[in-house]
């Protein structure tokens, strides 16, 4: 489904990813994991288009997302190709990104109407489903600033799904919360992981949930995978000194 | 021994309608000068850039007298036409405005979290969609006050007119009253100040209002310190 | 070039139009001088511990600053003499382009005063320091750098406006271009030349403020 093919990103002097290489099945839920600044969110904000890559390309779904054919050339992607390889990808941000000059149910029709052509009337009426889901159908016409922050996460995550996205990118969706509000976010991720055939690359801290839905987890340093594996094994027996390090570091933390 | 007021009075008032169309349509139309000049200024294209960014700093490197006499007396020379005088007065209150508020509305558009058109992104909106359903909505609230500011200027130096002898209040107060009755020139300048009071704070009741309004919009107060921001900045 | 413009009547009229720019640039400097200085003096009359005397310098800053300037030079040129007081019309349009920019400068003196962290304050309490010296050591010498930049854009602005003072008969360089307009029917030449004046100043002038107010940004 996803795929980075020697992959460079530079901000200035500092390399944030050198020359990064790995795959992401259809449907597979992956976590990574390592210490700030080891590039995990780049990741994220790579395959968003968000950022544009220096060297190398990424592939979703079998498109180039990096790159596009021009005259027999192959050339960087122009808003254009973006937008249509952009169909497929949904995030969820760290700080939630509502649109603060939209009520919540606005935030939900807004891109399905204007992106994805559908009637108002259909738009409302799968927004209103997905609040329902995230358990926030009674909040439909409250405006952001009026939702706590594990409720405008959780719409987050609904305006997300709204699109109908193959892959959804999730960036430290709970580090911006209080702890008493985590657990509602994190509970409405694991229904989704559960029910759903979505593509998942979460960049988290939190350990208890990447073991709970990852397929697979990855362990990042300075811009590299230093080691991969399964839940099980990675989170209690890593075959990595860097790996076992980082997990003693964050359960201290606690 | 404050002379004849309501007379004096009703001779500055026949100024009335030339002040406000003056001022209404320099309104209107530097409103929207700012919005083309400082979209202009943040468009992808660097030749359109370039334009927007000559026109802003020519009118505001740039005295308004200057640019009032220039289009008065000059233009018509160059091009061999000659505009209605009262047009040509709302041209230039008109374009030196929208010089003044383009930096407004860039200002305000650039001090949209970068989370927000991000956020837009991610849903795929196009470039657009991005600017006029998410940044623009929520650039108009910190551009109301700044706003207020420059309409009262713009009020302001609708008086010049008045030098390319427009009708105005000033020239009723200066020119008409002024003359005959020397020995009033207390009465009848303060009486010229308070009118030009007055129609500022019509304005800034308008403003308010829709202050109020765009800041419910997002779901937000008005804030206090857009406001001042406003105050500390802004002069003509 | 052609009839529209004409070289030799731009270096006829090159020399008036220069006293007239002298003359622009002192009414910007005497009038910034007294802005600044009065500025300061409404700022901390706005400051007052007596209601009234804030009260009324609020309101003085707000009439002047929501009406036309060249309505308040008209009103120092005219109303003055009512008092037995006659100025020259220099004189007159620089006091009144100086008290309404005052009015300006005085927001601009509260924003930095007001800037200043309440703990210098409290510091000063807590030193006994008499009044005057927590004005003039502490509170102003943080104050001031900061509001500079402002300051200087006032200044530009002021300069571009003094021109208004051509209403009342002073030949600065816009009366010096009408004269010169007057006298010889040609219109382009004299106001071109005094738009570029206004230009070759003010903007580099801007340039300038702006790098100040980047300095004034990172010493903060």
């Amino acid at each position: 489904m996803i795929r980075f093919d020697k992959v460079v990103k530079r901000f200035g002097d500092n390399v944030v990813l050198r020359e990064l290489d790995f795959q992401v099945r259809p449907g597979e839920h992956v976590c990574l994991i390592g210490p700030s600044g080891s590039g995990k969110t780049t990741i994220l904000r790579l395959l968003m288009t968000l950022e544009r890559v220096d060297s190398g390309t990424i592939d979703v779904g079998g498109e180039c997302l990096t790159h596009m054919q021009h005259r027999g050339k192959r050339v960087p992607a122009d808003e254009k190709h973006l937008r249509t390889v952009r169909k497929r990808i949904g995030m969820v941000f760290q700080q939630f990104n509502l649109f603060p000059n939209m009520k919540v149910l606005q935030n939900l029709t807004e891109a399905p109407v204007r992106v994805l052509g559908l009637s108002r009337d259909q738009a409302e009426q799968r927004a209103l489903e997905l609040l329902e889901m995230v358990g926030l159908r009674d909040r439909a016409d409250a405006h952001p600033s009026q939702l706590s922050g594990g409720q405008q996460q959780r719409v987050a995550i609904a305006r997300a799904l709204a699109m109908h996205p193959d892959v959804l990118l999730l960036d430290e969706v709970t580090s911006a919360l209080d702890p008493e509000l985590v657990a509602d976010v994190l509970n409405v991720l694991k229904d989704i992981a559960k029910t759903t055939d979505i593509t998942m690359l979460i960049v988290t801290h939190e350990m208890g949930f990447a073991q709970d839905v990852a397929d697979r987890v990855l362990m990042f340093d300075q811009g590299r995978v230093v080691e991969q594996a399964a839940p099980g094994k990675l989170f209690t027996d890593p075959d990595q000194q860097r790996t076992r390090d980082f997990l003693r570091a964050v359960l201290e933390r606690r | 021994m404050f002379g004849d007021v309501p007379g004096f009075l009703r001779t500055i008032l026949e100024g009335a309608s030339t002040t406000l169309a003056v001022t209404a349509g320099g309104i209107v139309f530097a409103t929207v000068m700012s919005f083309v000049a400082g979209l202009a200024m943040l468009a992808p294209a660097r030749s359109v850039r370039a334009v927007s960014r000559i026109y802003v700093e020519v009118w505001r490197g740039t005295s308004e007298i200057v640019q009032l006499f220039w289009i008065f007396l000059a233009l018509p020379i160059l091009v061999g036409i000659q505009l209605v005088p009262l047009w040509a007065g709302i041209l230039v209150i008109g374009l030196n405005g929208g010089a003044y508020g383009a930096e407004i509305v860039r200002g305000a558009v650039q001090a949209v979290p970068r989370a927000q058109r991000e956020g837009a992104v991610a849903l795929n909106l196009s470039p657009f969609d991005r600017m006029r359903r998410v940044v623009l909505p929520q650039a108009l609230v910190d551009m109301v006050p700044p706003f207020n500011n420059l309409f009262i200027q713009l009020l302001k130096g609708s008086a010049l007119v008045s030098l390319v002898f427009l009708q105005d209040l000033t020239f009723q107060a200066q020119a008409v009253v002024l003359p005959t009755n020397t020995d009033q020139a207390l009465t009848i300048l303060t009486l010229l100040l308070l009118v030009y009071l007055a129609l500022s704070i019509v304005i800034t009741a308008a403003m308010r209002f829709l202050e109020r309004w765009a800041a419910a919009l997002v779901g937000r107060q008005p804030s206090t310190r857009s406001r001042e921001v406003a105050l500390s900045g802004g002069a003509a | 070039m052609n009839d529209k413009w004409s070289w030799d009547y731009v270096a006829e009229i090159l020399p008036d139009l220069l006293r007239g720019l002298l003359v622009t640039v002192q009414a910007t400097a005497l009038g910034a001088i007294l802005a600044y200085a009065l500025g300061l003096v409404l700022a901390l009359l706005r400051r007052s511990q007596i209601p009234v005397l804030s009260q009324l310098t609020w309101a003085f800053i707000e009439v002047i600053r929501s009406t036309p300037l060249l309505v308040h030079i008209y009103f120092v040129f005219n109303v003055l003499p009512q008092f037995g007081i006659t100025l020259s019309p220099l004189t007159s349009g620089v006091l009144a382009i100086g008290v309404h920019y005052a009015c300006y400068t005085a927001e601009v003196y509260r924003a930095g005063i007001d800037g200043v962290p309440r703990g210098q304050w409290e510091a000063c309490t807590a030193l006994s320091l008499p009044r005057g010296r927590v004005w003039t050591a502490v509170i102003l010498p943080q104050a001031i750098p900061r509001v500079l930049p402002a300051l200087g854009n006032y200044t530009i602005s002021m300069y571009k406006e003094v021109p208004l003072m051509f209403a009342i008969g002073v030949l600065d360089i816009v009366g010096r271009a009408q004269e010169a307009a007057s006298e010889s029917f040609r219109a382009v030449e004299p106001y071109t030349i005094a738009g570029l004046f206004f230009l070759a100043l003010s903007y580099p002038a801007g340039v300038l403020v702006r790098r100040l107010e980047r300095r004034v940004g990172y010493a903060q």
